[in-house]
């Protein structure tokens, strides 16, 4: 008793089918319980099209930076390290090094030596996200330049195109330089490049960013799209500059002198 | 056979050389891991559940895991409702290790026996294992 070719052919036909439609049937049945779950954000996030930040120079003395920037570097476990590894997420500049481009032979003293509070832009064509090769880096629809530290290799693109200075590189283990861990947030590894994230993490929870909790009014934060925002009173009610507006990546935070 | 006495003395080192990890691990197997997770928090819990079903969160918490990231960091969002119904943050250092706060007995028991490294404690801050000298005395008490 043999078998011919057409009987062949049709065994071997209906066992493709029955094995594709068994392996989908397995597959279905094991991934249900992920499928069926669902995630969705923190109702009480804050939300907005476009998040700024205005910062009123005219308020802040450097005793107030100190204690912005302190505030900041304890939330997120930002290393004290003190050589020219440092990272930081947010410090002071001299007039002269924060608005290069609008330096005049002579201006006022006062502005001269005044604190000007530097942090991450989150500029709306940022150029660290152009060159990251992995989309570590990315822009949120919100307007945040945030980073997925679980991506980041570490290449250091980002550093040499951002024209801010906004991002450091962990040269080392950062996990002995932080002084006081804050558990409800991770710290960094060596290799990998962080900088500000208008910290998405509290506005998730419907708190305002670290360092304008702290600042009594001087750093408002708000909604750029809104016209009725703070931001944009404080805008519409003073003159304002931005870092190197002359290379186009729109810089969302502003300074008032 | 020509040299019959070295080519054979030759092959019984071989054969003892390229058999040599098995056995030397005879009788010497490692021991079935045993997952704890009888931490303060969990003790205290009415109903002492995880997010989803045992089973599946023995098999798919890597995935859940990895599910989690991308959905927090990517798209922001905070909130998981399980196949349960509950909510629950989406939050390793926040949700997951508040319950199991006994890592070394709940995460690397298994993980040293299987030999996975995941390297989520490089950047997450692992739970301080203070308790677990607290539950030690109560084991040993009870």
């Amino acid at each position: 008793m043999g078998i011919n070719r057409r009987e062949f052919l049709k065994i071997a036909g209906i066992s493709v089918v029955a094995g594709l439609g068994g392996a989908s049937a397995v597959d279905l049945l094991r991934r249900a319980p992920v499928e069926a779950s669902q995630v969705s954000p923190n109702p009480k996030a804050l939300t907005a099209k476009r998040w700024a930040m205005v910062i009123d120079t005219r308020k802040l003395t450097e005793t107030d930076c100190k204690r912005i920037i302190e505030a900041c570097h304890r939330t997120h476990n930002v290393p004290e390290i003190g050589t020219k590894q440092e990272v930081k997420w947010i410090w002071t500049e001299e007039y002269e090094h924060a608005f290069p481009d609008d330096m005049n032979k002579f201006i006022s003293d006062e502005v001269k030596h005044r604190p000007f509070l530097m942090l991450c832009n989150h500029c709306d064509e940022p150029a660290c996200v152009r060159v990251c090769p992995t989309k570590a880096t990315f822009k949120r629809a919100d307007g945040i330049v945030m980073m997925d530290m679980h991506r980041c290799i570490g290449c250091r693109f980002c550093m040499a195109a951002c024209p801010f200075g906004a991002r450091s590189f962990n040269f080392g283990d950062p996990r002995p330089y932080v002084k006081e861990e804050n558990r409800k947030y991770p710290t960094r590894m060596r290799g990998v490049v962080e900088k500000c994230t208008f910290c998405t993490e509290r506005l998730e929870e419907g708190l305002m960013p670290a360092c304008v909790e702290v600042s009594n009014g001087a750093l408002i934060f708000g909604d750029l799209d809104d016209p009725n925002s703070e931001v944009r009173k404080a805008l519409r009610e003073n003159y304002s500059i931005r870092r190197k507006p002359n290379l186009g990546t729109q810089p969302c935070v502003y300074y008032i002198v | 056979m020509y040299d019959g006495g070295k080519i054979i003395t030759g092959l019984v080192v071989f054969v003892g050389l390229v058999t040599f990890p098995l056995w030397s691990n005879v009788g010497r197997a490692a021991k079935k891991p045993d997952p704890k997770i009888d931490t303060p928090v969990i003790q205290q819990l009415a109903e002492k559940k995880c997010i989803e079903p045992k089973a599946f969160m023995q098999a798919e918490h890597m995935k859940i895991l990895n599910d989690w990231r991308d959905s927090v960091v990517r798209d922001g969002n905070k909130l998981y409702v399980s196949s349960s119904g509950k909510t629950f943050n989406m939050s390793l250092q926040k949700e997951c290790m508040n319950c199991h706060s006994n890592k070394k007995k709940f995460c690397d028991e298994c993980h040293d026996y299987a030999d996975v490294k995941p390297y989520c404690w490089t950047c997450h801050i692992e739970p301080k294992e203070k308790e677990k000298v607290a539950w030690a005395s109560i084991e040993e008490n009870s």
